[in-house]
């Protein structure tokens, strides 16, 4: 059941290879809606996108160049203004710094620990479907709620993790861990990594499957030693699987909204908010600097969806 | 680490090690599986913890009271919260199928002209999130007056899924031969028809994938749910539950047990389609 997906993602993909043997794609025999071409089919796709995340680009920029009341009322252009607003806002520069290092700290770890865990869960043992399940637990779950749960369990008074902390020694007294910045990050991490090594795990679990058997047992054979294999046999051909898993992972980090919201709401103040969330805070007192947030951020989505591109191959395709 | 000399050493004892091995390999394996289910448990104990212990941090309370779970209907506004959910994940699903299906139909089959653009934006769309675009989605609807309704949630998470649909869909119509279809046509049945007696059948568990991954990932929005809209009893669950959090009084029970209510079922859910999940959100990227 599950070949098919694979097999078939290979060939609806972007690059399907004309299959030799195949007959001509059955296009002379659509006789009904002959001139609209793929218009009927694709059309309504491409209307949901243009609608909903098209306009949404388009209104945000043509927001951020306007003067808006909180009511919602326009009063008219703004110029660059609000973007003068925002970059000469104290808190933006760690906004942004923060956004920067929370990227990069949650993704790399992301990444390294599902390594391990790929590789752990690629191994037959004893129960490994039952532990691969609870492994989806926090993939499927609403991030917001593992969140709030963590949360919980940092609670100064009650926290299931205070308390152990405190009786493995590790702390001296139960502290309010997302009441303070400096405090709450390391855990900010901690829950954004525990909710992305799912995707990123079981995206590499399907790479190191396509891994052949031969590969390794030649490896045997010459051999080397377990680390060796790794390193020269699986690691390079899991780089597909890594690369796809990490810029997917990094768009994701980058966007994450929920972890923040639900652990610190980005406070104290503004201190643990990245761009997401910081743009959130500020729609509320102008919607137009706020605009002009989003405006800046969707700059770093769009060298991101770049990066995304290159690395799937889309742009050695276009110029060949 | 080079130098561990275990692979040469592994015939002569004739598997002594290989079962230390596993042993350890299925206790990390175990221990690490417990700790990812931690936060659910705890929210289940927490859930559990009479209204008089929930300050208390014993890692386990004297008794349980697992009353919070009917409690939390009657204090809350969860049941018009799961009410907008509910609307919200089907009419998404359903708008997803009824736009996707044709698309992947077609773009798997016909190499039409624009084919590489049209799967480049659908390609593209999967990677903006609704959290950079939350600002224009919100001056967009406030100005089409959608805001605070159930409409702009099923529209709005219908676009976003839509990619990963087009994606699982066309690779399993992809992946089923043309020839079947043809064959149908020349008996008689239309393409339509064919399509629906041939093509779908076979393409089922790419639609359930799709049906269920975007049910799920309506069901878990949040960053949308709270921007796009203000009345407690039109907001999703997720949105309820983040309101729950910032009440006065915050009934800490209630809250896990209205987040259980809101997990379990998805997570059932999700198991059912796990292996087929990482194709599509990854599809247009793995050759």
């Amino acid at each position: 059941m599950s070949s098919p997906a694979v097999d078939g993602t290979r060939t609806a993909g972007p690059d399907r290879p004309d299959r030799t043997g195949r007959p001509a794609p059955p296009a002379r025999r659509r006789r009904a809606l002959p001139r609209l071409g793929p218009l009927p089919w694709i059309g309504p796709a491409v209307l949901l996108i243009l609608v909903v995340v098209v306009w949404p680009v388009v209104e945000m920029v043509r927001t951020s160049l306007r003067r808006i009341d909180t009511s919602g009322t326009d009063h008219g252009p703004a110029g660059l203004v609000k973007y003068r607003k925002l970059f000469a806002d104290p808190r933006l520069p760690d906004v942004l710094l923060w956004t920067a290092v929370w990227t990069v700290v949650v993704v790399g770890l992301t990444m390294l620990l599902s390594l391990g865990l790929a590789q752990l869960f690629n191994q037959r043992f004893p129960g490994r479907r039952i532990t691969r399940w609870a492994l989806i637990a926090p993939w499927a779950a609403s991030v917001l709620m593992t969140a709030i749960g963590f949360r919980w369990m940092l609670d100064q008074v009650a926290g299931v993790l205070n308390r152990l902390l405190l009786d493995l020694g590790l702390i001296d007294h139960a502290r309010a861990w997302t009441g303070d910045a400096a405090q709450a990050k390391p855990w900010l991490v901690l829950v954004a990594v525990f909710v992305s090594l799912p995707f990123t795990t079981y995206t590499l679990l399907a790479g190191l499957q396509t891994v052949p058997n031969e590969v390794y047992e030649a490896a045997r054979v010459d051999g080397a030693s377990p680390w060796q294999t790794y390193r020269k046999v699986t690691l390079p051909l899991v780089r597909p699987a890594f690369l796809v898993a990490l810029v997917v992972n990094l768009i994701n980090v980058f966007n994450s909204f929920p972890v923040i919201w639900g652990m610190t709401q980005g406070g104290p103040n503004t201190d643990t908010a990245t761009t997401t969330v910081f743009m959130y805070m500020l729609r509320g007192y102008d919607v137009a600097e706020s605009a002009a947030m989003s405006v800046v951020n969707f700059a770093a989505v769009v060298v991101l969806v770049l990066l995304f591109l290159r690395t799937s191959g889309w742009n050695q395709e276009e110029n060949r | 680490m080079t130098a561990r000399p275990r692979t040469p050493a592994r015939p002569a004892p004739g598997g002594r090690r290989p079962r230390a091995r596993t042993v350890l390999l299925t206790a990390t394996a175990w221990a690490l599986a417990a700790l990812f289910l931690l936060p659910y448990v705890d929210m289940a104990v927490t859930a559990g913890r009479p209204a008089d212990q929930l300050r208390d941090n014993g890692y386990l309370p004297t008794r349980f009271d697992f009353s919070s779970f009917t409690s939390v209907w009657t204090d809350t506004t969860l049941g018009a919260n799961l009410r907008t959910t509910l609307l919200v994940a089907g009419g998404s699903t359903l708008l997803v199928l009824l736009v996707a299906l044709p698309a992947a139909y077609h773009t798997a089959r016909v190499r039409f002209r624009g084919r590489r653009a049209f799967l480049l934006l659908v390609l593209v769309t999967q990677m903006f999130q609704p959290a950079a675009l939350q600002v224009g989605l919100y001056r967009e609807f406030h100005a089409l007056g959608m805001l605070d309704t159930v409409w702009v949630l099923v529209l709005a998470n219908a676009a976003f899924n839509l990619a990963f649909a087009i994606w699982i869909l066309g690779a399993y119509i992809g992946s089923i031969p043309v020839e079947l279809e043809e064959a149908a046509m020349i008996d008689g049945t239309g393409r339509i028809g064919a399509l629906f007696r041939v093509t779908l059948p076979l393409a089922l568990p790419g639609v359930v994938t799709a049906v269920i991954f975007t049910f799920i990932a309506a069901w878990n929005e949040f960053v949308m749910g709270l921007t796009l809209t203000n009345t407690p009893e039109r907001q999703p669950l997720t949105v309820g539950i983040n309101n729950m959090i910032g009440a006065y009084s915050v009934q800490w029970n209630q809250v896990f047990a209205a987040s259980l209510v809101a997990i379990v079922p998805v997570v059932v859910l999700f198991a059912v389609i796990e292996r087929h999940v990482v194709s599509g959100l990854t599809a247009g990227s793995v050759k």
